[in-house]
């Protein structure tokens, strides 16, 4: 297998990235260094609980949005 | 003698009970460490907070949980920047999940220069979110039908604006105000608008059980002064609906005796 087929191009927060095939959210979050407990993340407009984050693994153009709590009104 | 204080005078939203009648926003300040400051001053229980993208450019950067504690303080995750019910319902799904409960504030706007609450969005928001097990405080418009119409459906507080959002110009329209009061059985908070000390006690007089205050705080020349100055004034609103203002007569009265004077 060639470098292409081992990595998974998908978007986080709107960005376009690549992660190797096999990553979870878990993975994911521990890639971009943020603290699961600090923030939620959606696959496909579909919440993913905190609980399956080590079991859901991440697929070709996934669209995930990691965010968490800011100041506001 | 019963003496009332915050502590034996609570209020009470979705089955919890807060002693202080001032809930707090968490934007608008320069930095988070003024924040933390001065919602400490301003002895609030409960605070208001936006669900955004992390910016992963910046792996590092502060985040709000580091400095107001959500083990200390109950936050309100707000629909700030929400349109429409969907996306309403999708922001305060990831709050719920990021956050872990279900009180949450609903505010659907329409557009600047007023940033006035859409009600007709608000309303199907409400539908949509109460649909989905979420206990919905609501900004709403300072309009009775529409206030009983959300309570109806479920809603846990009422919260019309004094005022546009950030605008600083106080309680606009106290007569409608009084008649949401009068006619509510859950909380009614007065939120935005408020601009001083002033606006909350008022606020607070007219029969409210809470304030909500961001901007008039974290605008100030000084955060932690005026956020002491708005748990002072809602403090005081608050005894003075108890005890009972004296009715407004159009002729004086006087408060000496007149009786036993020299001759």
């Amino acid at each position: 297998m060639n470098e292409a087929s081992l990595s998974v191009a998908l978007s986080v927060n709107g960005e376009p990235m690549e992660v190797a095939a096999g990553t979870s959210v878990a993975g994911l979050l521990e890639l971009v260094g943020l603290a699961a407990k600090k923030v939620a993340v959606e696959r496909n407009l579909e919440i993913v609980p905190r609980s399956a984050y080590a079991q859901t693994l991440l697929c070709a153009r996934d669209a995930i949005e990691i965010v968490h709590f800011v100041g506001g009104g | 003698m019963n003496i009332v204080t915050p502590q034996n005078d609570p209020w009470t939203v979705a089955g919890r009970s807060f002693a202080s009648r001032l809930v707090v926003g968490t934007g608008k300040y320069k930095d988070f460490e003024t924040t933390a400051a001065a919602i400490e001053a301003s002895g609030a229980e409960m605070v208001t907070v936006a669900v955004r993208r992390v910016n992963l450019s910046d792996r590092n950067a502060p985040m709000l949980q580091d400095f107001v504690s959500p083990q200390r303080y109950t936050y309100l995750p707000n629909t700030a920047g929400c349109f429409t019910a969907e996306e309403a319902v999708r922001t305060l799904r990831l709050a719920r999940e990021a956050g872990g409960w279900n009180l949450v504030k609903l505010e659907v706007l329409g557009p600047p220069p007023t940033l006035y609450p859409d009600m007709a969005a608000t309303l199907l928001a409400a539908e949509a979110l109460i649909k989905d097990g979420f206990e919905v405080m609501v900004y709403c418009a300072d309009d009775p039908v529409a206030a009983k119409r959300l309570e109806d459906m479920g809603c846990v507080a009422i919260m019309p604006l004094g005022a546009p959002i950030g605008s600083g110009l106080g309680v606009q329209n106290p007569l409608m105000i009084q008649k949401i009061i009068e006619q509510s059985r859950v909380p009614v908070l007065v939120d935005a608008g408020v601009g001083t000390a002033f606006d909350a006690t008022f606020a607070m007089e007219l029969g409210c059980d809470a304030v909500l205050v961001n901007s008039a705080i974290a605008m100030a020349d000084d955060p932690v002064l005026m956020a002491r100055a708005m748990k002072a004034g809602v403090e005081a609103g608050r005894l003075a609906y108890r005890a009972g203002r004296i009715p407004r007569h159009g002729f004086a009265s006087a408060s000496s005796p007149m009786t036993g004077l020299i001759r």
